[in-house]
């Protein structure tokens, strides 16, 4: 009988105890309530939840909270497409943007046949490393150590080293900017998702130097310059850039191109890094 | 001052000596779950130290106030429990309405460590060492910061590794353990000190 009345006891006691607690909880929730904006939590929904940083904010639930608050645009999420930000301009009530696609490209076309090395690279892999090594192992000082740092940065899982320069896939690349700070060489840029040319060379030596350490680097002709009738080709600090506001896709510079480094690829969308110039001699 | 000198070794003793990670073992699952960046480590032991300093004084109070007098020390595991989880469920909102900028950088760890047994771990172990209030607070305070003081390490161990390259088999949790028991032999060099 004595047991059972210390269960009971016991019992009575849990239930005030959890009781109590209970009806602390209800009444903190009611005292702190904040007040939170159903739309974050509407748009948080629609986001692809990466939380890949793209946009400029710490993740997805973040970028939410900034949309809510009209503090960045609808079309603010790099990795969604237009239905997304029209989802979302719907949920706010404004009219929709449409986003400019971008895609990442890693500007070097030195692989490993091509660009030669100062020194044999045996330790951890990361470019970072590397690079404070003199620079990393290849003669380039602004060639892809392609050890990986951006593949890592990756959460998209679309870049891979082949042939020991970094290549993005592009179907799968959302723009969302990570291996472009992640790599110590600042070789990766964003261009518009439609444009299919870009110049594989971010050497700024000039040419007879550049010459030296790689025979697919930018030797600052200005072939490519001059045979551009749309003046979106520029040679500046010794290698050639495209600007893409002007660029027509006519492909005429990557046929003047005497190292072949500027690259079209209208054909093959997915599989690039090698030019079909080089692939006989590889 | 004789006092304050005790109290002093008694933290330092939970520090080092009796590190929660590698001398008690409690605790290891956000060890192990969120070390692998130094911030987060960092993030995750602030959270640690507040709570655990925070409950430590709640079931002292609960334990002697309520169970005691009533008789029903047997009882205080699920006692705890039940105080430690309500207690973290108040200070997240308390934080989220008033101190929203700490509310941002503990907020998604509070949740997580409702249930640590390093938390409840602390709480028995003040019991049972028979601790004072001060000594409660004290103890609850320095175990928390011998917690952090292992993850963030051990995060800084962890972001070297993962340069490193292992063999295939030992990548991740494995080569994370073997670090982890090296630590701790490391550690275990702190059992010698005596107070």
């Amino acid at each position: 009988m004595e047991n059972i009345q210390n269960i009971l006891y016991a019992a009575m006691w849990f239930a005030i105890l959890g009781g109590a607690m209970g009806i602390l909880l209800a009444v903190a929730a009611k005292v702190f309530y904040v007040k939170s904006d159903e739309r974050v939590e509407e748009i948080s929904e629609l986001l692809p939840g990466a939380n890949c940083g793209g946009c400029g904010y710490a993740g997805c639930a973040a970028l939410a909270e900034a949309i809510a608050n009209g503090e960045a645009k609808t079309s603010a999420c790099v990795a969604g497409d237009e239905e997304l930000a029209a989802k979302i301009a719907a949920i706010m009530g404004v009219a929709a943007e449409k986003p400019v696609r971008m895609r990442a490209q890693v500007m070097c076309s030195g692989t490993s046949e091509f660009a030669k090395k100062k020194y044999q690279y045996e330790g951890a892999t990361d470019c970072y490393a590397a690079s404070k090594l003199g620079g990393g192992d290849k003669l380039c000082p602004n060639g892809c150590i392609g050890l990986g740092t951006c593949v890592q940065a990756c959460v998209f899982d679309a870049i891979n080293v082949v042939n020991g320069v970094a290549v993005v896939d592009y179907e799968k690349c959302q723009a969302c900017g990570k291996c472009v700070t992640a790599c110590p060489k600042h070789i990766i840029k964003l261009i518009p998702y439609d444009s299919t040319h870009w110049v594989g060379c971010m050497s700024v030596d000039k040419g007879a130097v550049t010459r030296k350490y790689c025979d697919v680097g930018c030797i600052s002709c200005r072939l490519c310059e001059k045979s551009c009738k749309h003046g979106a080709v520029h040679v500046n600090d010794f290698v050639a850039s495209i600007d893409y506001e002007k660029c027509v896709e006519c492909g005429e510079c990557v046929e003047k191109c005497p190292r072949k480094i500027i690259w079209s690829d209208k054909s093959q969308r997915v599989s690039i890094t090698i030019n079909p110039e080089h692939i006989g001699e590889i | 001052m004789d006092y304050v000198v005790e109290i002093l070794l008694l933290m330092l003793g939970a520090v080092l000596v009796e590190n929660y990670i590698f001398a008690k073992f409690l605790g290891i699952c956000p060890f192990l779950g969120v070390s692998e960046k130094p911030d987060t480590a960092l993030g995750m032991g602030f959270a640690v130290v507040f709570v655990m300093t925070l409950s430590s004084a709640a079931t002292w109070a609960v334990y002697y106030l309520i169970l005691v007098p009533f008789g029903l020390e047997y009882l205080e595991t699920i006692a705890f429990i039940l105080i430690i989880a309500s207690l973290v469920q108040l200070i997240e909102m308390f934080l989220r309405k008033f101190v929203p900028a700490l509310y941002g950088a503990l907020g998604i760890y509070l949740p997580l460590i409702t249930t640590n047994c390093a938390v409840l771990g602390s709480a028995l172990l003040n019991i049972q060492n028979g601790y004072n209030f001060i000594e409660s607070l004290a103890y609850g305070f320095s175990s928390a910061v011998g917690f952090t003081l292992a993850i963030v390490i051990f995060a800084g161990v962890r972001v070297r590794i993962s340069f490193a390259e292992p063999p295939k088999s030992f990548r991740g949790t494995p080569i994370a353990l073997i670090a982890a028991g090296l630590i701790a032999m490391a550690f275990s060099g702190f059992s010698g000190m005596s107070f």
